[in-house]
């Protein structure tokens, strides 16, 4: 019986395994990619994210014969996990993941652990249109992207307030706790560690503090107390006047906008400044919702791809992950009938005919204008993140 | 013909088959969890045993607090439920009203938890149908109120959504065994002496109808203690039950985690079995309480308001589901529905038809899986069952428990280990992979489901057809079977149920790839688009009723001339 099982494990080990494609091939990466299949997993719980993807599936199988099955997660970390346990397998190869949409804390995670497979998103064919000098796409929460994911999505924090109960927009964290207390429990935010509740921290903190320096280096090289200390003051005074007195939060970005629509809050915080304007389309929020920025700015962040370093479809995974930055893809990700994102590419560097797909965009009735809506914050180290997370739950989570 | 007989055959090794089945998985599920619990994780460097993941989850600020929801909530589901069930039985049973809820409230039992608790949340929330149907005009609400009903930091909508749910199966088991007892009988005499009707039932019929359902409420218990989906809607988040943040740390992009998410998991496993012996400790009490008031031989009164309570009881918690599925239903077609209006401005087909077309892969996913690993699981067990019967291959008590480590265990103990173990084994993820996963949890159930009216077969049967020169087969296939022809549908229905219900083996053994209806509606419900999970909490009931219609229906057709087989 042991003998036999050796046996079987000697024989796995010794099947040929396939070298992996060389990114700088374009031509072999997409004679490899024909019939491939490819399992994007990807955060499910956003039902126009998932009509985007599906999209996706039926056009890189029209252009180059590779199937797109999308894994709906309810939590990125799952895929993250899922990696681990084949590495912890030595499952090195054949793995179940090909892509990841994934950013900040999950990308740090899985490049420190070496999970994932590159580099190879600048030798996409389309890299060449990336914005690469006005937009944050080579770096990830400050951790270097080294081009072990590929972007495909920008997104700035904005604020929705019904008008019919909120006119006007709030300037300043100063001004939302003001409003907060002359109207305790209309505002709410997703629960920390959730990374929509995360980001109103960090988005706080970021207007709270006098010299934002010290967001971008680990958060071990700060005074922690020193630099928090006007947040956890800020919260201690909001809470009592969040939704539920701050007994109950909402768990997503999504059960928040529910909670809008049935009339329960009236400011809710968003990562996509065209969130609004799609959830309107959709009955998902009243017309007389719209969107604002704080005076001093929010906080900006793209969204990427990465390939697992034992991905069973690395070829296929490319070639989506080059269609995600063509024109044709980014217009209608940003095209808020279809998902409202922002793009990352550069329009300056597109030609004519592509630009004019960009132009003929309505952005959608509760959408900012770029220029309203004002250069994006850099997103603070992920190790803040962390710390802020696990502050919060102590000091608000676990409160009897 | 040799001078000794050998059992011969497959059916007597079923029994040992069964076992590895179940044991094998579930004893490397736990190793899986255990090593980690003692700081052992190879993947991030860790490869010492120490103690340090148990301190550090007792340095975690809600620790004490997760522990006692566990517990609490877990204890009053399962004792409320029970107390339902009992009521409307003792006050009910053999009456046409009786009958009218058997029909009802058993196939609510195939209603997912997850879809079940989305319904509730929204009937009972501040801004749900219940608010809405009395505002403005009586409440004078324009918007919702600011209550915390939902979420609350004691549970009780938990407990509540718990309940709603667990009273279908105990009742679904209780009358089961009340076929086996002959109930009847011991009422008509009880009656005759006198007694009341619901001190009747509850002095000659309930113990032995409880010695039948036993395990299913100790099923209950470990469940209710353990479950995620619905903690997740029904219950609170500050913190949140113990068994919900351990899968929050399991997701935990920190890899280190996992250690403390292992402590968590051996500290629930150790939970679950302190509630189960402090319940087993609580019934020698109540028997010798009940011992004490059957003898004194009080006949009983106050009968009227008992029954009304009873009825109320279980109507409300039937209600509750299907007032739930109802609101699910609404918001599968709704347009924009804002507060205070009980329906939306318009009905719409726009979400069925956006959603509608993605049903069907995941819907026959659903099916193979559910159809295949309660074949399995029936095979087994009628195999397991037909062993005992006939070389006395009983399971002993231990071994028994064994069967239903998995239900006991919190799945979140173990699963991630068995996906290990089934990675190290080069036994890919796949519909196959997850169908075997299903097993450990389909065949518990049906084994719950069967074992007691398969026992209670009256063997005589057995030693007439014998004289008469049928052989044990022909005994099995054309004597007990069908006979038993109603109890082996309801388990087929319960593994099918139980199959489509699960979450978090088809996601982790399937790697993902795997899509069933189960999956789609959880990852939709992180989400909280309520006219998507309306679709999918539909679609997923619907999967899981039709097994309990064709349970109930074809007993009744097959034996519509022998009512006491039609039954079981």
């Amino acid at each position: 019986m042991k003998n036999l099982a050796a046996a079987a494990i000697l024989a796995l080990l010794t099947l040929p395994v396939r070298a992996d494609p060389d990114p700088g091939d374009w031509q072999a990466v997409l004679a490899e990619a024909e019939g491939e299949t490819v399992y994007w997993n990807a955060w499910g719980g956003s039902t126009i994210t998932n009509d985007f993807i599906a999209w996706v599936g039926q056009r890189v199988a029209e252009e180059h014969g590779v199937t797109l099955e999308h894994v709906k997660l309810s939590d990125t970390a799952d895929a993250v996990s899922r990696v681990l346990a084949e590495k912890t397998a030595g499952q090195d190869s054949g793995g179940a993941i090909d892509l990841i949409w994934i950013n900040g804390e999950n990308f740090a995670a899985m490049k420190r652990n070496d999970l994932l497979f590159g580099p190879f998103a600048e030798s996409l064919p389309n890299w060449t249109l990336v914005d690469v000098d006005g937009k944050t796409v080579t770096t990830d929460f400050t951790v270097p992207t080294d081009g072990y994911e590929s972007p495909w999505s920008m997104a700035q924090v904005v604020f929705m307030h019904d008008t019919a109960r909120l006119p006007e927009p709030l300037p300043d964290m100063a001004a939302l706790l003001a409003w907060a207390k002359a109207t305790p429990g209309r505002f709410t935010f997703p629960q920390p560690p959730d990374f929509l509740g995360a980001t109103f921290l960090k988005q706080a903190l970021y207007d709270l503090v006098d010299d934002p320096a010290p967001l971008q280096a680990p958060v071990d090289a700060a005074d922690y107390d020193a630099v928090t200390a006007p947040l956890w003051a800020f919260m201690e005074e909001l809470t009592p006047n969040l939704w539920r007195q701050g007994r109950a939060y909402p768990q997503s970005g999504p059960r928040q906008i529910q909670l809008m629509a049935d009339g329960e809050i009236d400011l809710a915080i968003s990562f996509s400044p065209g969130e609004a304007s799609a959830a309107i389309a959709n009955y998902e929020l009243p017309d007389t919702v719209r969107t604002f920025v704080l005076e001093g700015g929010t906080i900006g962040n793209a969204s990427f791809v990465a390939i697992p370093y034992n991905a069973n479809a690395k070829a296929g995974a490319m070639v989506v992950a080059n269609f995600l930055l063509s024109p044709e893809a980014q217009a209608r990700a940003q095209d808020p009938d279809y998902l409202g994102v922002g793009t990352v590419l550069a329009m300056d560097k597109l030609d004519a005919a592509a630009r004019a797909r960009f132009d003929e965009i309505a952005l959608g009735i509760a959408t900012l204008s770029p220029a309203e809506l004002g250069p994006a914050l850099p997103e603070p180290h992920p190790s803040w993140m962390e710390r802020l997370e696990a502050d919060w739950t102590a000091r608000f989570g676990v409160a009897e | 013909m040799t001078a000794f007989r050998r059992p011969r055959g497959a059916v007597p090794r079923l029994p040992a088959l069964t076992l590895l089945v179940m044991l094998g998985p579930v004893a490397a599920g736990l190793f899986g969890t255990l090593a980690p619990a003692l700081g052992v994780m190879p993947a991030i460097g860790r490869v010492e045993p120490t103690l340090a993941p148990f301190g550090d989850l007792a340095s975690w600020p809600g620790f004490g607090a997760a522990m006692r929801l566990s517990l609490v909530t877990g204890l009053a589901a399962t004792a409320a439920s029970l107390a339902v069930v009992v009521m409307v039985a003792a006050c009910w049973q053999g009456t046409r009203a009786f009958r009218a809820m058997e029909r009802l409230l058993s196939p609510l039992l195939s209603v997912p938890h997850a879809a079940a608790a989305f319904g509730i949340a929204f009937l009972i929330a501040p801004s749900g149908w219940i608010a809405r149907l009395v505002s403005p005009w009586a409440t004078g609400w324009e918007r919702p109120p600011d209550i915390l009903i939902v979420q609350d930091p004691n549970g009780l909508a938990l407990i509540a959504g718990l309940v709603a749910k667990e009273v279908p199966f105990l009742m679904l088991m209780t009358i089961a065994a009340l076929g086996q007892v002959e109930a009847r009988r011991s009422m008509a005499v009880a009656r005759g002496l006198g007694y009341a009707r619901h001190t009747a039932w509850l002095k000659t019929v309930f113990p032995r109808v409880y010695a039948q359902i036993r395990l299913p409420v100790y099923v209950v218990l470990a469940y209710s203690m353990s479950v995620v989906d619905v903690a997740v809607i029904l219950g609170p988040n500050t913190p949140p039950t113990l068994s919900v943040q351990i899968v929050r740390w399991m997701g935990d992009p920190d890899l280190a985690m996992r250690l403390r998410a292992a402590a968590g998991a051996v500290v629930q496993l150790g939970l679950v079995a302190a509630a189960l012996a402090a319940w087993r400790g609580a019934e020698a009490l109540v028997a010798m309480w009940g011992r004490h008031w059957i003898r004194k031989g009080g006949r009983g009164g106050g009968e009227g308001l008992l029954r009304a309570a009873a009825l109320a009881a279980g109507g409300v918690s039937a209600a509750a589901v299907i007032l739930g599925l109802a609101g699910l239903a609404a918001w599968s077609v709704a347009g924009f529905w804002a507060f205070p209006d009980a329906l939306p401005d318009g009905f719409t087909l726009r979400n069925w038809m956006r959603h509608g077309p993605g049903l069907g892969a995941p819907a026959t996913e659903t099916a193979i899986i559910a159809a295949a690993a309660t074949a399995i699981a029936l095979v087994l067990t009628i195999g397991c069952l037909e062993a005992e019967h006939r070389f006395g291959l009983r399971l002993s008590s231990r071994g028994l428990w064994l069967l239903y480590l998995p239900l006991l265990i919190p799945q979140v103990a173990f699963l991630p280990g068995l996906q290990i173990l089934m990675l190290s084994f080069g036994v890919t993820s796949g519909t196959m992979a997850v169908i075997l996963g299903h097993v450990v949890f389909v065949l518990p159930y049906v084994f719950l489901s069967l074992g007691d009216p398969f026992r209670a077969w009256d063997t005589r049967y057995a030693t007439v057809a014998h004289a008469l020169g049928a052989g044990p087969d022909r005994v099995l296939w054309t004597l007990r079977l069908p006979m038993l022809l109603a109890p082996v549908l309801t388990a087929a229905a319960v593994g099918i149920a139980v199959s489509v219900g699960q979450y978090l083996p088809t996601l982790l053994i399937g790697g993902g790839r795997v899509q069933t209806l189960t999956t789609e509606a959880v990852a939709l419900a992180a989400g909280g688009d309520r006219r998507a999970i309306g679709i999918y909490g539909l679609a997923q009931t619907a999967a899981a009723l039709l097994p309990f219609a064709v349970a109930l229906a074809v007993p009744r057709l097959v034996w519509r001339n022998k009512a006491a087989l039609a039954h079981g």
